[in-house]
């Protein structure tokens, strides 16, 4: 795919309107990604302060670091959604989707670049929601926040009330922005970029777009209904009322799960391009990648009641989602295939990016094959809410979504800032995350079998060992992401400049072109794409 | 429950395989808990071990059956993840740019392709006919020889057993400061659920209040207990002994402190149990427990002193009814 463009100066299109505008008012897309890339990082430290006080918690049995169990609740409650709606989803859709959608598709900005504002703009009030109901001591209900425990008879006062609220605004900014992009990559693609020949990263960011716009509405249904509940003397899912709890649990999850695509697909994209990139080949298997994230994103909207096994839901139930649950491992197969067959053959270099897509497709490989044997519902009779859930979970989003933020991250923050990252204390971040994570979660599996539960601040002697090599694996992810800070202060401080291109032959997509960091305004003239 | 669905249901649950000849030793760090109620000199055989890194042994045939077909599931994809680690590692070395520099083009190749299609999907194929046995045999049982009734409070469990005259009683955990030599910290529970051995009980689970669940690994036996609702499962328990569970769902402040004590005692002795548990329970009616009052302070404050629970507060009015808590 070659382009054509005609030069421009840069000045022309680099006036960069004042701070206050500038910062506040955006309707740029690179800063509206910057904003949610830092927002991100402040999203993800909290919830990784929250991780290390719970390892903190559990590194011995009969700790007291924690004083109650309801305010232990609650740390669970918001390390949960902290990282999930506050760190993974705005550093990989509002961050790098934001970024790279309009840059790789050669359009000058989003369809709707006021929209994409607000869409940023309404996370760090929500952030603030999440974090009064932390420090309330009032959300106690885990991330999935199951009535009736977040109904008033059991979780009162404001606290709660401010978790739900705050989904509501995480929600309607991830849905403004799902709008935004469905819009951007069906309408403003360059002339002669056909859906076939777009890069697999605006795929992924295609089918994350359509899975946020049919699954958050679903959820603040659910979280309207528990407010309700809370507020209004409705009782949707209080008994006593005529309610049922597990009406939450069906609502709840037919978001949850694709949420969790929603997690993955766009470190799949990033991770095709990373991979790619260092190999010097193009993917294998183009449409394959392609059709197979389409088809992860279809099925996982029918698959919801997988973690529902125990609820109660008919036997028959049960037999259909672990049928179609087992399903979803085929195309994932055919992706983790092809990354491998694109560098079967090519010219392998491992800088610091490749390191972490390498070992995304390890450590994606581990924790899906352990949601092979959690989709069977009758092991997972045995296994729900157990370690083993908590191993498999944080392994394809602890190691799987993180690793792909990390490949990301490091693969552009050159063409981002224009300053390259220090390629050994890159390095050094990648072993000790690495390291750190696996050391972290894999004994969580043998947890899991032996029986400990999940959301527990304390546990049985017997389940002491393993506990605590957990807990020196999660000081050690965090040792590594202590280094992280000081590869941010190091290619920020840098005084050299890169290229456009600082890759080389294997980096062919449309933001290569570009000078790093690019203009404030790109593409006012578009390219056309052969 | 003879319609056609039925039938198919109890086809595929009789002909799961029988369960493996499970020869439940008692495994290294168990010990005899010495309870001075029922089960006293019984073996601990449900409980965790150090490092422990397996599913606990199976002392049930649903159990049995779980442990079975994690075996083949667990090795199926112990090859996969060996597979993906060891291309991961061939590509590294034998591609690497020093050593290839010259990259092909190739994108395609279509034998292999619909190879890593075709291949998955046998693997989940042979993965799925056991599984749906499984699930199926594990739903319930078609012969019960009795039933008992859990029922999750916040935060103990109530017991009843409906077929003794429904007897009922509660069970709460020991603190830490009350427990005897061998009982486990957060796994002892003062009146134990006693079963019999040997025979096919089924199990409804509801709630009181906010969604437990009954899970006690041993017995491969875990259901939610939400409020509302009752839910059914099953458990067949193969030999005498101690089994311990824990709550398994989120429900509030002492969620990690409401044990489950399963004591299995031959019928004989599960017979004479009965006779005095009555008596001490005086169960002559199914008790109807009062809704939780519960202020804001007592709700976000947990009475988390070791041992203590919020139950004493909201509960003495169960005393006077005879109920034990």
């Amino acid at each position: 795919m070659s382009v054509t463009t005609h030069d421009h100066a840069h000045e022309h299109h680099d006036h960069k309107p004042g701070f206050f505008v500038r910062w506040l008012c955006s309707t740029n897309h690179k800063d509206i990604g910057t904003l949610y890339l830092t927002f991100a990082l402040i999203g993800g430290t909290t919830g990784a302060i929250l991780s290390e006080i719970m390892r903190a918690q559990l590194n011995f049995p009969h700790n007291t670091l924690i004083d109650t169990g309801q305010e232990w609740n609650t740390i669970v409650t918001a390390h949960g959604l902290l990282m999930i709606f506050f760190a993974v989803m705005p550093a990989l859709i509002g961050g790098f989707g934001n970024w790279f959608i309009p840059l790789m598709i050669g359009s000058p900005d989003m369809a709707f670049p006021r929209l994409n504002n607000i869409s940023f703009w309404l996370l760090p009030p929500a952030y603030c929601l999440i974090m009064t109901g932390l420090l309330l001591h009032e959300s106690g209900t885990g991330w999935t926040l199951y009535p009736p425990l977040s109904l008033s008879q059991y979780e009162p006062g404001p606290g709660m009330d401010c978790t739900l609220f705050a989904l509501h605004l995480a929600g309607i900014s991830s849905l403004l922005g799902a709008i935004n992009f469905i819009t951007t990559i069906f309408n403003m693609r360059a002339p002669g970029m056909t859906l076939h020949k777009m890069p697999l990263f605006i795929w992924a960011m295609l089918v994350t777009a359509f899975l946020l716009l049919l699954a958050i509405p679903v959820l603040a249904g659910a979280i309207t209904m528990v407010i309700c509940d809370r507020n209004f003397g409705t009782a949707f899912f209080d008994p006593a009322g005529g309610g049922d709890p597990v009406l939450f649990q069906h609502l709840f999850w037919f978001f949850g799960h694709p949420e969790v695509y929603i997690m993955i697909v766009p470190a799949f994209g990033i991770v095709s391009h990373v991979i790619s990139t260092f190999s010097h080949k193009p993917i294998f298997g183009y449409l394959g990648m392609a059709y197979a994230m389409v088809a992860i994103g279809v099925i996982g909207f029918v698959v919801w009641a997988h973690h529902m096994f125990v609820s109660g839901i008919d036997v028959d139930a049960r037999a259909y989602f672990m049928a179609a649950t087992m399903v979803i491992a085929v195309p994932t197969g055919i992706k983790i295939f092809s990354w491998i067959a694109t560098m079967w053959g090519g010219a392998l270099e491992f800088p610091t990016p490749m390191l972490w897509a390498i070992g995304f497709i390890f450590v994606f490989t581990l924790g899906g094959v352990t949601g092979v044997v959690l989709a069977n519902a009758g092991i997972d009779q045995i296994l729900h809410n157990t370690y083993y859930v908590v191993a498999h979970f944080h392994y394809v989003l602890s190691l799987g979504a993180v690793f792909g933020i990390f490949a990301g991250f490091y693969f552009w923050i050159g063409k981002m800032s224009g300053h390259q990252y220090p390629e050994f204390w890159g390095k050094v971040h990648f072993w000790l995350m690495f390291i750190g994570v696996n050391l972290t979660f894999f004994p969580q599996h043998f947890l899991g079998a032996a029986g400990m539960p999940r959301r527990y601040p304390d546990y049985p002697e017997a389940f002491a060992g393993w506990n605590f090599v957990s807990s020196v694996g999660a000081y050690i992810s965090g040792l590594g992401y202590l280094v992280f800070f000081y590869v941010l202060y190091r290619t920020f401080a840098s005084k050299e400049h890169v290229a456009a291109n600082y890759w080389g032959d294997g980096a062919t997509t449309l933001e290569w072109q570009q000078p790093s960091p690019p203009p404030f305004h790109t593409y006012a003239e578009l390219p056309l794409i052969r | 429950m003879n319609g056609p669905i039925q039938r198919v249901r109890r086809l595929l649950a009789a002909t799961s395989s029988m369960a493996l000849a499970a020869t439940p030793a008692l495994a290294q760090g168990q010990q005899t808990a010495a309870l001075t109620a029922p089960g006293a000199d019984l073996p601990v055989l449900g409980a965790p071990h150090d490092w422990q890194m397996v599913l606990q042994p199976a002392y049930s045939p649903v159990k049995a059956e779980i442990i079975s077909l994690n075996h083949l599931v667990l090795v199926i994809i112990g090859l996969i993840t060996a597979l993906v680690a060891g291309l991961l590692l061939w590509v590294i070395v034998r591609y690497n740019a020093k050593r290839h520099p010259v990259p092909t083009q190739t994108t395609h190749n279509t034998v292999i392709e619909i190879t890593w299609t075709v291949v998955p999907v046998l693997i989940l194929v042979i993965i799925a006919i056991p599984s749906f046995r499984l699930v199926y045999y594990e739903d319930r049982t078609y012969d019960p020889d009795m039933t008992i009734k859990v029922t999750g409070h916040q935060w103990y469990w109530e017991y009843t057993y409906p077929d003794q005259k429904n007897l009922d009683f509660m069970s709460n955990i020991v603190p830490d400061d009350k427990l005897k030599a061998g009982q486990p910290r957060l796994l002892t529970a003062d009146n134990p659920l006693v079963l019999p051995v040997n025979k096919n009980i089924r199990i409804l689970t509801t709630s009181g209040d906010v969604i437990h669940s009954f899970f006690v690994p041993a017995l491969g036996v875990q259901r939610y207990a939400i409020p509302g609702r009752t839910i059914e499962t099953w458990v067949r328990i193969d030999r005498p002994g101690i089994y311990y569970g824990e709550c398994n769902q989120i429900c509030g402040t002492n969620h990690s402190r409401m044990p489950i004590d399963v004591v299995a005692l031959p019928d004989a002795q599960f017979q004479a149990w009965v006779t005095q548990a009555q008596k001490q329970f005086a169960a002559d009616a199914t008790p109807v427990a009062p809704a939780p009052t519960r202020t804001a302070e007592a709700a976000t404050k947990g009475a988390d002193q070791p041992g203590t629970q919020i139950v004493a507060a909201t509960y003495e009015s169960k005393l006077g009814q005879g109920q034990t808590r």
